[in-house]
């Protein structure tokens, strides 16, 4: 209980922190949003749209704390800003209408390619120097090594432009009202095969060869010799003595890998068009969309930090160990 | 004497790693019984063959290592003509096993509780789940260790009480047999002497065969009925415990384990050691495999490898022995 208060506690101290962090990085560079967006006006906006503008997103020359304040009460209230590519659309529309796709797209094949990795990873280890194990680490190890990029871009030219058998991009067909209903349901999942498959086939084998090699190291532990020994067999020795043990690293090195998903998917969603936050992120930053990169930002920190914590959660339930934080009572 | 029939018989049995280098003679044409009750001692130093052979017995040798020759049979019963089947369910109900490294043999994810049911449960599929519960309460009962702790993950316990639940694990279907090995090497002398002092009283409680592998040459030869000291993957003498002491004429390598004893109550307590190393199993020296380190060396040691001299329930491998010493230094 003590280590859930702690976890509890460094979630919101490192929330604070990116928070800070996302407030204070826009303010160490020369200009503002506001004088960028008048620049590209070219003229044609007056100096007191400029000064309403500034004051909209909260660049004024009022002191830096007052400034941080106001931006504190803005997230409170869900407040970050209006962009300026779908200008007036407030950042939290953008952000609220991208991040379910992302989530979607990204989470579900991420957590997707880890279950399949790890059951692989467990039956190959299992089935040490077989057929499987001799020919899967090698395939995957192929895929792993091809950049992301490349496997994505393959997909689309063999299945989306050669043969035509998925979309090229966006997630869903144009021609459908977004709704809960049937056609729309199918048309989402029949444009998220082949981003999908890039996720899942460039993430797939890492956790594949990972679980592996946990496996192989916990089955040469004297608790497996000796279960074995006692008579422990089949199912219940390969996942509550072998499978258990071996996936504590596994489920830490999940929460490492979160970093890496939120980069996974801004170029997914950029080479498929993907209408995700990754996407929304490199339109915003290739048109200045200040108030935009800076939600986004939040959005991605928050998420990171969120999942994180429920991962330490999990390993809280699967190791006795991390409960003691490691101290016998 | 009247025909018991032995918990343990090893007749010629030899155990070797294939390696590289070619094949490591780990252990060699080893005779050796356990009669049923009797706690038999196994002492040698570290490499000389002593775990190898516990894990042949319970037939465990994994990977490079395999029984070349010889028969092991507990309860008269061939272990290497056993099918699979037969052998996980003869194992732990008659022969049982307490590691190495007990302090490492249990599972870090399951309770204590749930790591003795499962040994219960999958022997006796019939046993209720509150039954088994029982028992594994009545075991910790045994090893004296407070029943709220088969609640317990094994990091929450000592490095006494895990050794104690090892043997609790060991004892659970009450086999025949029990191989310890070296099960206090790695707890402090306190500990130790406890534990011991436990396991010979569980010993004379459940009526069971040991065969305590250890190093510490004077903790065997004060629990072991015999002890068989192994050098080189060979057993070069067994002796009765009670005349384990320099008093008494033995193999020249017993006498040098035996000289390396401090004496607690002397003045001046000179220890000596064995000079010279452990041999290489791969080229083990010519004739007697002691005979570099050995302090009455003859030209024959170097030349013929001594054969084992059996008398009633000891053996002599050496040299300087004839049948007859042997069968008046032994009674």
């Amino acid at each position: 209980m003590r280590y859930v208060l702690q976890r509890v506690g460094f979630l919101f101290l490192s929330i604070w922190a990116a928070v800070t962090i996302n407030f204070v990085l826009p303010r160490l560079m020369p200009g503002n949003p506001a004088g960028a967006m008048f620049a590209k006006f070219q003229g044609r906006m007056t100096p007191m749209a400029l000064k309403a503008l500034e004051a909209e997103f909260g660049f004024n020359n009022q002191p830096l704390i007052i400034q941080y304040l106001h931006y504190i009460g803005g997230l409170f209230t869900w407040h970050l800003g209006l962009s300026f590519l779908y200008y007036p659309t407030p950042v939290t529309a953008v952000i609220a209408s991208s991040l379910p796709w992302t989530v979607g797209l990204v989470g579900a094949f991420t957590i997707l390619s880890v279950f399949v990795g790890t059951s692989l990873g467990i039956l190959i280890a299992w089935r040490r120097g077989g057929l499987l194990d001799s020919v899967l680490p090698t395939t995957f190890m192929f895929l792993q090594s091809s950049p992301a990029f490349w496997v994505a871009f393959m997909l689309l030219f063999i299945f989306g432009f050669t043969l035509s058998w998925f979309p090229m991009s966006h997630a869903y067909s144009n021609s459908l009202v977004l709704g809960f209903t049937p056609p729309v349901v199918v048309s989402i999942i029949y444009h998220a095969v082949l981003p999908g498959a890039t996720i899942f086939l460039s993430s797939l084998s890492g956790w594949m060869i990972g679980m592996r090699n946990n496996m192989i190291n916990t089955l040469g532990e004297d608790y497996i010799v000796f279960a074995e020994a006692k008579g422990i067999s089949g199912g219940r020795l390969l996942f509550s003595y072998a499978a258990r043990n071996a996936i504590l690293p596994q489920v830490t090195s999940f929460a490492i890998a979160l970093g890496g998903i939120v980069n996974g998917s801004i170029l997914v969603e950029t080479v498929f068009s993907y209408p995700g936050i990754g996407y929304q992120l490199t339109s915003a930053v290739s048109s200045e969309d200040y108030p935009l990169i800076q939600g986004t930002f939040l959005i991605i920190a928050l998420s990171v930090l969120i999942v994180n914590f429920i991962v330490d959660m999990l390993l809280v339930k699967l190791d006795p160990r991390v409960r003691t934080g490691g101290v016998s009572s | 004497m009247a025909q018991v029939q032995p918990v343990l018989e090893l007749t010629g049995v030899s155990v070797a790693y294939e390696t590289p280098k070619g094949p490591v003679q780990a252990v060699n044409r080893v005779n050796l019984t356990v009669m049923p009750n009797e706690i038999v001692g196994l002492v040698g130093e570290s490499g000389s063959g002593k775990s190898t052979m516990a894990y042949a017995i319970m037939r465990l040798l994994r990977g490079n290592a395999g029984v070349t020759e010889g028969a092991i049979r507990v309860l008269g019963e061939d272990i290497y003509g056993m099918d699979p089947k037969t052998l996980k369910k003869f194992r732990w109900n008659k022969m049982a096993m307490v590691f190495q490294s007990a302090m490492s043999a249990l599972n870090p994810v399951l309770t204590v509780e749930m790591q003795i049911i499962d040994t219960l449960r999958v022997h006796k599929p019939e046993m209720s789940r509150a039954e088994a519960q029982r028992r594994a309460g009545d075991l910790l009962d045994l090893v004296r260790i407070e029943r709220k702790r088969l609640r317990s993950y094994p990091h929450e316990l000592s490095g006494g009480m895990r050794q104690r639940v090892v043997v609790a694990i060991a004892v659970a279907l009450e086999p025949d047999l029990v191989i310890m090995d070296e099960p206090t090497t790695a707890l402090d002398v306190v500990v130790q002497r406890s534990i011991l002092d436990e396991i010979q009283a569980i010993q004379a409680q459940k009526q069971f065969s040991i065969l305590f592998i250890s190093h510490d040459f004077s903790l065997v030869s004060e629990l072991a009925s015999r002890v068989a000291i192994m050098y080189a993957g060979r057993i070069v003498e067994i002796a009765r415990g009670d005349s384990l002491s320099l008093g008494r004429r033995h193999h020249p390598y017993t006498e040098g384990l035996l000289r390396a004893i401090p004496e607690l109550t002397a003045d001046d307590v000179v220890i000596e050691g064995i000079p010279g190393h452990p041999p290489d199993l791969v080229n083990l020296p010519s004739g007697c495999a002691f005979h570099p380190r050995c302090s009455a060396v003859m030209d024959i040691c170097r030349t013929v490898r001594p054969e084992p001299i059996v008398a009633g329930e000891t053996l002599m491998e050496c040299h300087l022995f004839t049948k007859q010493e042997v069968s008046e230094s032994g009674s």
